[in-house]
């Protein structure tokens, strides 16, 4: 038998602008499990959807067990034995468990679909795995761990005998990420091959037999899992060391803004916050909880069935958006495309989106052109956002420069409280640097900050307190330089509270 | 930038050449000579003083209403009510012409007025059931239709019906003179284009293209076009933005129903005086053929406008001298809307993947 169960020699892939791969050579061992690991855009998930047969390379060969293979497309790879499990899984909501796993390879007796012998089948293949996931249960019910174990078994029932398993942990609780690197772990001991994609360098430490590193589409180093440190792997991975951002002691200040009593059916139960001039108040809670409505009722969107917000001593309960921006409250909103701009308006259009309708924007109803080009050319230069004029659509800028926009809207009229939701989710370490860095700056000339965020090193590194949001309440308020994650996590899936 | 805008003529321009060989075929296959269908088409439309004259007549009512449909979609509302907001606007305006006896210089701006007035209130009912109950615009503004062409059917066969009428279709009793828009023979005539005292072209087409300005400047270069546009494109940003939406869906429906209302002068005030039972005939149907050819711009909607124009008057004169029935020219209609629809899509994804190249 081959050493190695995937090899790929001078993997190239171009797309317009970007060079994604450059001539990629990995090798996989039979029963290993394997990280690639990278920033955004190294081309880590380009590489695995060419191995998967989603695109195809340029140039370059892919081995299978010793053998050239062609993988013309996913069927061609499943064929093969090779499965993936996306970032966003592919799963239909309203169907069972067992109806999901099956689909693409439904088992029919005259024509109708043969639930026993699939659901007999698949109690044995979790038998075997030690994976288990409710098969009658309809997918929509589920929680983002389960549905990871389905795509799990789904693979599996399919005789995937390498696993490709791209960020499967972004979107997990510490303690499910647990539970998830025991399950690879059982995989691996059953002879099965793992590819891991991630960039979270502690669980790469923890789980991984070999560690691959990409930059900028080229492989830069291969190092053995036992050998490798944290260190090692960022300097690889971007360069240069990171450094730990280090918050500057602060003072209790005056109170900004103050949360009584919030209630709305279902979601929130029972919210009382507080938030402090010059503080960033990190939120954190695993999605579901109620952090999406509590944001949308503080930035005006929605309105509590009972309970007060005051900020500054003002009862804003009933306000909205706009007269809340008036009043020096600035938002970043979780869906930066969806709900944070417009994405078929000009750079332009969408820093001035908010103050719009005010001097020296509109005057008399008239927009001011000459004065909003000018605006928008000093934010684009002050917040280094990188586009060729203002003049062209946000839709055409990179994910990192489309929050830059944003980001610069709602900094430049020096807000006093900025609530901010998901700030750097899926921008790369460059990116997310230079929006902490902001956010910090912010904080130091006296700006209160609301950060909710699912990365939880965010959180511990920016917050000054951090407040943990559990099934409508919050749970407790802790201090970051007191706890470590793992009990940041207990707060979060309720397991304790205060 | 150059490079869209180009895109954006070619487009409609091959849809029109595609539907017009699809058409070829269609004459074909009935038995006649396509060149000479097409021949006799445009020789009494376009090349004619007179033709021209009922072309633009023709596409006077179309720059309104395609006007109207564009608006409301740049808001993200599809209109399909101007043709009742027609309806209704023009009997507003029948009503004051038939009522009021003034001066021109005020009857003639009023009667606009009450055009725009009751037409755009006509489209506010769906705007409202939109913005307050989410009740999908298309549904009502349809139902409205029934409803608008019903209550003028009523108002004209009773309250309004001229007496001693013979005519078989009902109608009102004739302006006011004040309420006229006069025809633009004895203008053209003047300046040396010799055109017949009976085109009935009037000064509502000047009208119809001062309304583009308007519309084009209100939508690029004020605040509330920058709202409707916001809206029309990311409602849940706008309203972050802190925009209302309920708000401007009402305002939008409201604009583009006064539009609409517009529409309904060319034959009231500058054709028939007189509001006539059923005289729009889908004008604010074609109008949606219209924006969408026309791209939703202003100067596209003039040319789409005439385009529909000539196709109208040359249908009249492929009845009269060929044995192609005049429907033809509603398949050759539809058929460049669909290509204008497919067309689009193609151009978006075009030009999607040249910007990205061009990074």
């Amino acid at each position: 038998m081959a050493e190695y169960i995937l090899e790929t020699r001078g993997i190239t892939k171009h797309f317009p602008g970007v060079l994604a791969n450059d001539s990629v050579d990995i090798k996989i061992r039979e029963g290993e499990i394997h990280s690639i690991i990278g920033e955004n855009g190294a081309g880590k998930t380009t590489l695995m959807n060419i191995i998967y047969g989603i695109i195809r390379p340029d140039r370059g060969e892919i081995f299978y067990r010793g053998k050239k293979v062609e993988i013309s497309n996913p069927s061609v790879a499943i064929k093969l034995g090779i499965g993936m499990v996306h970032q966003h899984f592919m799963l239909v909501p309203p169907f069972t468990v067992w109806e999901n796993i099956i689909l693409g390879r439904e088992v029919t007796k005259r024509g109708v679909l043969d639930k026993d012998t699939v659901c007999s089948e698949l109690r044995k293949l979790m038998e075997d795995y030690g994976l288990s996931v409710p098969l009658e249960e309809k997918v929509e019910e589920l929680s983002v761990g389960i549905c990871q174990k389905v795509e799990l078994i789904k693979l599996l029932y399919r005789g995937a005998e390498l696993l490709i398993l791209d960020e499967p942990t972004a979107l997990l609780v510490p303690q499910e990420i647990e539970e998830l690197f025991e399950i690879l772990d059982n995989l691996k001991r059953q002879g099965k091959t793992i590819i891991f994609i991630s960039h979270k360098l502690k669980e790469v430490l923890r789980i991984s037999d070999r560690i691959t590193v990409m930059r900028r589409g080229k492989v830069v180093g291969e190092l053995d899992g036992k050998e490798a440190d944290e260190e090692t792997l960022a300097r690889l991975m971007i360069g240069k060391t990171l450094e730990s951002q280090k918050l500057e002691m602060y003072e209790r200040g005056e109170e900004i803004l103050r949360l009584e009593g919030i209630r709305l059916s279902p979601r929130l139960k029972n919210i009382n916050l507080t938030l402090y001039k010059g503080e960033i108040l990190g939120l954190a809670g695993i999605e579901g909880n109620g952090q999406r409505e509590l944001l949308e009722i503080i930035t005006g969107l929605l309105i509590p069935e009972s309970g007060k917000i005051f900020y500054k001593n003002r009862e804003i309960k009933h306000l909205d958006p706009r007269t809340l921006r008036e009043i020096g409250i600035g938002f970043i909103p979780e869906d930066r495309q969806r709900t944070g701009l417009i994405l078929d308006f000009t750079v332009a259009e969408n820093i001035i989106l908010g103050r719009h309708y005010k001097e020296p924007y509109t005057v008399r109803g008239r927009l001011n052109l000459p004065v909003i080009k000018k605006t928008a050319t000093d934010i684009v230069k002050e917040y280094d956002i990188r586009t060729s004029t203002v003049d062209k659509y946000v839709r055409f800028l990179s994910g990192g420069n489309q929050q830059k926009v944003i980001l610069g809207r709602e900094l430049y009229s020096e807000p006093e409280l900025l609530i901010a939701s998901q700030p750097t989710r899926g921008l790369d370490i460059g990116a997310t640097e230079m929006i902490h860095n902001l956010l910090l700056s912010a904080r130091k000339k006296g700006m209160s900050i609301l950060l909710y965020s699912s990365d939880l090193d965010e959180i511990m590194t920016l917050s000054d307190r951090i407040a943990v949001i559990y099934n409508g309440e919050i749970v407790g308020i802790l201090s970051p330089k007191e706890i470590d994650e793992t009990t940041l996590g207990l707060y979060m899936t309720g397991a304790r509270k205060d | 930038m150059l490079r869209r805008i180009l895109i954006n003529i070619l487009a409609p321009f091959l849809a029109v050449l595609l539907a017009f060989s699809v058409g070829a075929i269609v004459i074909y296959i009935l038995g006649e000579n396509p060149f000479y269908v097409y021949k006799i088409l445009l020789v009494n439309s376009v090349t004619k003083v007179d033709g021209w004259g009922y072309v633009l007549f023709n596409a006077t009512p179309l720059i309104f209403s395609g006007l109207a449909v564009a608006l409301a979609f740049k808001g993200g509302l599809f209109n399909i009510g101007v043709e009742g907001q027609i309806y209704i606007g023009a009997f507003a305006c029948a009503w004051f012409g038939i009522t009021f006896d003034v001066h021109p210089l005020i009857g003639i701006p009023l009667g606009l007025i009450f055009a725009m007035i009751f037409g755009g209130l006509w489209g506010v009912i769906a705007g409202y059931l939109k913005a307050r109950f989410g009740a999908h615009e298309v549904i009502n503004t349809i139902m409205l239709n029934f409803i608008a062409i019903a209550l003028t059917n009523y108002l004209v066969n009773n309250p309004f019906k001229e007496p001693g009428q013979i005519n078989p279709i009902p109608q009102t009793k004739e302006l006011f003179s004040g309420s006229i828009i006069p025809r633009v023979y004895p203008l053209f005539n003047r300046i040396g284009i010799n055109i017949s005292p009976s085109v009935p072209l009037n000064y509502t087409f000047f009208i119809a293209i001062l309304f583009c300005i308007v519309v084009w400047y209100f939508m690029e270069k004020t605040r509330w076009g920058y709202e409707i546009k916001a809206v029309g494109l990311n409602p849940r940003a706008s309203r972050y933005g802190g925009i209302n939406p309920n708000h401007i869906i009402i305002l939008t429906m409201f604009l583009s129903g006064a539009l609409g209302g517009l529409a309904g002068i060319n034959d009231i005030m500058g054709y028939r005086h007189r509001f006539l039972d059923g005289f729009s005939r889908g004008t604010g149907f074609t109008g949606i053929a219209v924006a969408l050819l026309g791209k939703n711009n202003p100067i596209g909607i003039v040319f789409a406008s005439i385009l529909f124009g000539i196709l109208d008057r040359g249908a009249l004169a492929m009845d009269v001298f060929t044995n192609t029935p005049r429907e033809l020219i509603r398949v050759i209609q539809a058929i460049i809307i669909i290509f204008v629809a497919i067309g689009n899509e193609f151009i978006f994804r075009l030009l999607q993947r040249l910007e990205r190249e061009s990074e």
